[in-house]
């Protein structure tokens, strides 16, 4: 591969739909840690919970002729239902992690989620729930991608912007990287405008301290609540969107996703309204121009091409360790805040 | 100021006292953790728009008390009331509602909030803590500027408006206790716990910590706080109530209660190597 194809490949990184569902996944987490200081350990959990929730809605939709109770439903009408129940699951499942976790301290939720995240995963690929799920492999593009990519204005054929090809419609689509960082600007003026409110100042409290926020007549349980499910929420809609790219896949919203999102997260700088978004974006860039700059420079001799993977990974894993050391507060963080370590 | 009329003239200097006016009323509390019984009060008034001092030696059952009163902890058995009504078993922040506002022995400033943001949180009544009022501006920003209005005034009282747009966690000990006591007064509170709050505060800082406790009172707010400086105990208490061993052990007014046997056998007895002792020389 030429240098100038890579850079390209790296390019299309930036702007790519599954760069903006991570960075909306973040975004969700930012609700969490960022402004309420919770350690949501299962961000993946809620991204494939809110997947099957579109997929098996849409699959079972289009399976039965675009009909539901006898209606037949218009394309719009069956994407918008999907997203609602994905919305529904993700509020249902941050209630019950929040219920039992959210009075106690802020380590059981992490060890709660990390592994209600790994419980919706292994149900997903269990055997027992093939006829929904798919079992391990999953849900196929082809069973629930249809109704959205009809509802494309981009023509059905590859469209060329610049040095960027993709497909107008279908799959990793022009269509599919306009809705997706709508949404993403959507996420971040919502975070814009909460984290900017009374509301968010309470979050910050209960972030802070939970029993001076107790002490001055807030019920901080509710609060916690509130930023778990709309976190979640936000990570569900993350999950969608991915699918959208690729498939429903158990396996890749395992724990290493989980980390990828902390480590965006931290990356871009917590607590800020665009650090997610540059965490993603810088990430996901990162991770091309790595693995293949390796390729072209490392002899296959050396490290196969099947290690090329997961020795970029290594070194995204060191590079963000030096980040960690010298600029902890992330790019986009304020020093001043990280230099107040006596709580 | 014109005089008060003491309205401790004629109560008993005995433990329970009843009040001319209470304010809280606390009736066989009782709170054990495990074999051990950290709190066992009979019974307990405290004087409205008056300053009372809840003192005792170490391990006396004073802050389990206070977190008792405010919700933060739960008796096995007891009942009480503030203002007539019964807060038993209401969370610490329908307490806090209620207009009963505590402090903490270690500091909670919010660290990593602005000063400004520390007052503005203490207020009650801001629509725009709820969700979707918060998405809309317009129906919250009125309320906010009248909050902000009010923060900066009592940041002027306690001398910190020049701090406002520091964090809180930039500020010196002394200054996060007064940070503490002006946030716990945006709510309007009618009586406010101190827990310990002269404990590691510059003595600099001691002498306008105690100006704005007095003022509260004469400002119509009853003080009710635990300590251990008897120094202060004295210079600004109205009343004195003595725990040791989890019971109330003597009540009186300051200058005579620590006269009495049984407040220097609990503080004598088990501290008798500590400098508390010159209080009494």
């Amino acid at each position: 591969m030429d240098f100038a194809g890579l850079l390209t490949d790296a390019g299309r990184e930036l702007f790519a739909p599954t760069t903006a569902a991570f960075a909306l996944a973040a975004i969700g987490l930012n609700f969490h840690f960022g402004l309420t200081g919770l350690l949501n350990m299962g961000q993946a959990g809620f991204m494939l919970l809110g997947m099957y929730g579109y997929a098996i809605t849409v699959r079972e939709i289009e399976a039965n002729n675009g009909q539901l109770f006898g209606v037949t439903m218009a394309a719009g009408a069956t994407v918008a239902l999907g997203f609602l129940v994905a919305i529904v699951l993700a509020v249902l499942f941050g209630l019950l992690l929040g219920w039992p976790t959210l009075k106690l301290r802020g380590d059981y939720l992490a060890i709660v989620t990390i592994a209600a995240a790994e419980m919706v995963r292994f149900l997903g690929r269990s055997q027992s729930f093939k006829n929904l799920t798919g079992g391990s492999t999953g849900i196929r593009g082809k069973d629930f991608k249809a109704p959205f990519e009809s509802l494309s204005p981009f023509p059905d054929r590859q469209v060329t912007i610049g040095p960027f090809t993709l497909h107008g419609s279908v799959s990793t689509s022009w269509w599919l990287v306009v809705v997706s960082w709508s949404v993403v600007a959507l996420a971040a003026l919502l975070f814009w405008r909460l984290s900017r409110s009374p509301w968010g100042r309470v979050l910050k409290g209960v972030r802070e301290d939970e029993d001076a926020v107790r002490s001055l007549g807030k019920n901080v349980y509710g609060y916690k609540m509130q930023a778990l499910v709309l976190g979640g929420v936000i990570g569900a809609l993350g999950g969608v969107l991915w699918s959208f790219g690729n498939a429903v896949a158990p396996d890749s919203m395992g724990r290493p996703t989980t980390f990828w999102i902390w480590t965006l997260l931290l990356l871009g700088g917590a607590a800020t309204v665009f650090g997610p978004i540059l965490g993603s974006a810088l990430f996901w860039t990162a991770l091309v121009l790595i693995k293949g700059l390796a390729a072209m420079i490392i002899p296959p001799t050396w490290l196969a091409p099947t290690q090329l993977e997961p020795f970029s990974l290594m070194l995204v894993g060191v590079t963000l360790m030096l980040l960690v050391i010298f600029r902890p507060q992330g790019i986009l963080g304020d020093r001043r805040e990280l230099a107040i370590n006596d709580r | 100021m014109t005089a008060r009329e003491d309205p401790f003239a004629h109560v008993n200097a005995t433990p329970g006292a009843a009040k001319v006016d209470p304010i809280i009323v606390a009736h066989r509390v009782k709170r054990t953790f495990g074999g051990l019984t950290a709190v066992d009060v009979e019974h307990f008034e405290v004087q409205r728009n008056a300053i009372t001092a809840l003192i005792g030696p170490n391990g006396a059952g004073k802050s389990t008390f206070f977190n008792l009163l405010t919700g933060f902890d739960k008796p096995q058995k007891g009942e009480w009331s503030f203002n007539g009504v019964s807060l038993q078993s209401h969370s610490p922040a329908k307490v806090a509602r209620a207009g009963m506002v505590r402090t903490f022995q270690l500091t909670k400033a919010l660290s990593r909030m602005t000063v400004i943001e520390n007052m503005r949180l203490g207020a009650a009544g801001q629509g725009g803590e709820a969700f979707f009022t918060a998405l809309v501006p317009p129906l919250w920003r009125a309320k906010e500027a009248l909050i902000t209005i009010k923060a900066e005034e009592l940041l002027s009282r306690f001398q910190l408006i020049d701090k406002q747009n520091d964090f809180a966690g930039e500020l010196s000990g002394g200054q996060r206790k007064l940070l503490e006591m002006a946030r716990a007064l945006m709510s309007d509170p009618e009586i406010v716990m101190l827990d310990e709050p002269m404990a590691g505060v510059n003595p600099a800082l001691t002498e306008s910590l105690l100006e704005h406790i007095v003022e509260l009172r004469e400002r119509g707010v009853t003080v009710l706080f635990v300590e251990h400086d008897m120094h202060m105990v004295r210079r600004i208490s109205d009343w004195v109530v003595v725990m040791a061993e989890g019971k109330i052990i003597a009540e009186g007014p300051p200058e005579t209660v620590m006269l009495n046997t049984a407040v220097q056998d609990a503080y004598l007895g088990a501290h008798h190597d500590t400098d508390l002792s010159e209080d009494f020389s």
